[in-house]
């Protein structure tokens, strides 16, 4: 892969809760077009992180910057930065009070700079990217299935075609089917479109099929960090387990034969 | 992958002429909604009048980056079919095909004009529905107690604890700020009224019956509504979202016998003490003021207020308190109950539970006035 320019840049990030530390001394950066996943047991800190990078949380001491901006700046480069990103949270996080195509459609409107027919028609190709028949577009998400939500959720991330993408778990909750045709989904956007993606995955399948580079979290710190054989060669317990474990093994093989 | 780029570059138009003599647009920069929100409508506008000359050639080889907002705007300046000479880049091909093949959208639900008649009777069916439910609850309630004398040990003692402190004890701040408060507006307003009469001596029963009687608990009860009857549908609210109710469901434990019995228990228990404390406070906020005001001294206040106010007025606060107390969680339960797994339902449904109460605590407040009308009353 390719080092160009780097859209996010983490530098020497601490996190504490209070006595309990999650991260000391993060450095990562997320260079343009790739995908990085990030990988870690649970409570490592995957989450925490790609929270902190999308500044929904302030790390306890250390430097986040995306676009090349601080977060916590100026509140119009702010306001562009986010416009610039678009995130798939783990449950989607689907406005409950709005119908599948006002969820869709609500960045746009906030933009202020599209017409109502321009908007219908960008609800409309993104609903069908992600497979969603029209006739669900005035459901209300309550009554949607898990899947649905996810492709929805995926939808609204992708309302503004962003140029950044954060993937909080996208598989989890998926059966297997459903997760594959959602990586497919993720791989055709990448072809169509420049887009950086940085995700946090538990899911062996999700990882090998869609990551560039791999960031391994543990013990506070990226053990890791690299390609996916750079990664294997690591003589860390964790990545052990993790790529080494019977799962691992299996998904591995399962790639290396398509 | 395309190369690196800083930032994003305007799109840029251009019209020449070519040498076959046909005037050619050439479309150059970045067709993406990052480059065009500033200049989206003007863009737009250009766009639709050079699309009105149907032999124009159209070559957007030059575009950088497009994403579906840039085509759309492109395909909707061409009045949403493809123009007859165009030339563009294949990647970009299949923006413009996805476009093609889009179905249309749906259209928006005709307006029904007999509405009126439909919302009227969704109200009264909605009324109804309320009205049956609650009774139901009621009569679950009444079956679980009938239950629960045979199965002692099943009480839920616990659940009628926490709520006795939380609804009870915790309440016990506000309660004695508003009724402070309310006794010295009134002691305050009423001397003024009896000085005038030389009836200084009359602001015990004013006080006394008034508190003890009207004030006290209707004040208790209105505060309690809003405080813990809000909680108590919201708690029952955010179990429904996160699905807390059928989890309770699955392992065989009812939610009448575990969530609203001992609510309704522990606020029938807690009311008429809050009552007691509330009109206690507004008793002696009054007082104070008495004493300021008309120089009543507190004693005199004290020994007289029994022989003013028949004891018959303390119980009657305290029935009240009770009665309102069961009435305000069940109808705060009922509510929670009711609500479905969304933010939206959430809020309404605490409203109208806080709302509902309210009103209850009134009417029931009325007819103890009415059916009591002639008890303890001189």
């Amino acid at each position: 892969m390719m080092a160009g320019e780097c859209i996010i840049e983490v530098e020497g990030l601490y996190t504490r809760y209070g006595n309990h530390v999650v991260h000391e001394n993060i450095n990562l950066g997320v260079h343009r077009g790739e995908v990085l996943a990030l990988v870690g047991g649970s409570g490592s800190g995957k989450t925490a992180l790609m929270r902190q990078m999308l500044g929904l949380e302030k790390p306890a001491q250390g430097k986040v910057r995306v676009f090349g901006l601080p977060l916590y700046g100026d509140r119009k480069k702010l306001q562009d930065m986010r416009n610039r990103c678009g995130v798939l949270f783990q449950k989607g996080a689907l406005f409950s009070a709005l119908s599948v195509y006002d969820n869709v459609a609500l960045p746009m409107r906030e933009l202020r700079a599209l017409d109502e027919g321009m908007i219908r028609k960008l609800v409309m190709l993104k609903l069908k990217m992600v497979d969603i028949d029209i006739k669900h577009a005035t459901k209300m998400p309550a009554e949607l299935s898990g899947g649905m939500i996810k492709r929805i959720a995926l939808a609204r991330a992708m309302a503004l075609d962003p140029e950044l993408l954060f993937l909080d778990e996208p598989t989890a909750g998926l059966d297997p089917e459903l997760s594959e045709a959602f990586v497919k989904l993720i791989q055709t956007m990448r072809q169509e479109l420049t887009l950086t993606i940085v995700m946090a995955t538990h899911d062996l399948d999700t990882l090998v099929a869609l990551s560039d580079r791999i960031a391994v979290l543990a013990e506070q710190r990226i053990v890791a960090l690299g390609t996916l054989p750079e990664v294997l060669k690591t003589n860390h317990s964790f990545v052990r387990n993790f790529f080494c474990g019977e799962r691992g093994k299996r998904s591995l093989e399962n790639h290396s034969n398509i | 992958m395309p190369e690196n780029q800083g930032g994003n570059s305007q799109l840029v138009l251009r019209l020449v002429t070519g040498e076959d003599g046909a005037s050619r647009l050439m479309l150059a920069g970045d067709c993406t909604l990052a480059a065009l929100c500033h200049q989206l409508q003007p863009l737009s506008a250009e766009l639709a009048g050079y699309a009105t000359n149907p032999e124009l050639h159209w070559d957007i080889t030059g575009i950088a980056h497009m994403d579906d907002a840039g085509a759309v705007l492109l395909w909707q300046a061409w009045g949403e079919r493809h123009p007859r000479h165009l030339a563009l880049q294949p990647e970009h091909e299949r923006l413009f095909n996805r476009l093609e093949k889009m179905p249309p959208p749906p259209a928006p639900p005709a307006r029904d004009r007999l509405w009126p008649v439909t919302v009227l009777g969704k109200a009264v069916f909605l009324l109804w529905e309320h009205l049956t439910n609650l009774i139901m609850l009621s009569g679950q309630l009444l079956l679980d107690s009938i239950y629960l004398v045979g199965h002692p040990l099943h009480i839920p003692w616990r659940e009628i604890s926490a709520n006795l402190y939380r609804t009870g004890a915790q309440a016990l701040g506000i309660t004695a700020l508003v009724g402070f408060l309310i006794g010295v507006v009134l002691s305050f307003l009423s001397s003024r009224q009896l000085q005038m009469f030389g009836a200084d001596i009359f602001i015990i029963n004013i006080l006394g019956v008034s508190i003890v009687r009207e004030l006290g608990p209707v004040l208790a009860a209105i505060l309690v509504a809003g405080r813990s009857g809000s909680s108590m549908t919201a708690q029952l609210g955010v179990m429904r979202v996160t699905e807390e109710l059928d989890a309770l469901t699955v392992m065989g434990i009812p939610h009448s016998l575990r969530l609203v019995w001992p609510k309704v228990i522990a606020l029938g228990i807690a009311m008429p003490l809050v009552v007691l404390w509330t009109s206690a406070i507004a008793l002696i906020g009054g007082m104070v003021v008495a004493e300021i005001q008309l120089g009543l001294g507190h004693q005199f206040f004290l020994s007289k207020l029994p022989d003013v106010v028949p004891i018959a007025n303390l119980w009657l606060g305290l029935g009240k308190g009770v009665v309102c107390g069961m009435m305000i969680a069940l109808i705060s339960c009922h509510f929670g109950l009711r609500i479905k797994s969304n933010t939206e339902s959430l809020g309404e449904g605490t409203t109208n539970s806080v709302v509902t109460s309210i009103t209850v605590v009134i009417i029931i407040d009325a007819i103890f006035a009415v059916i009591f009308s002639d008890f303890g009353l001189r």
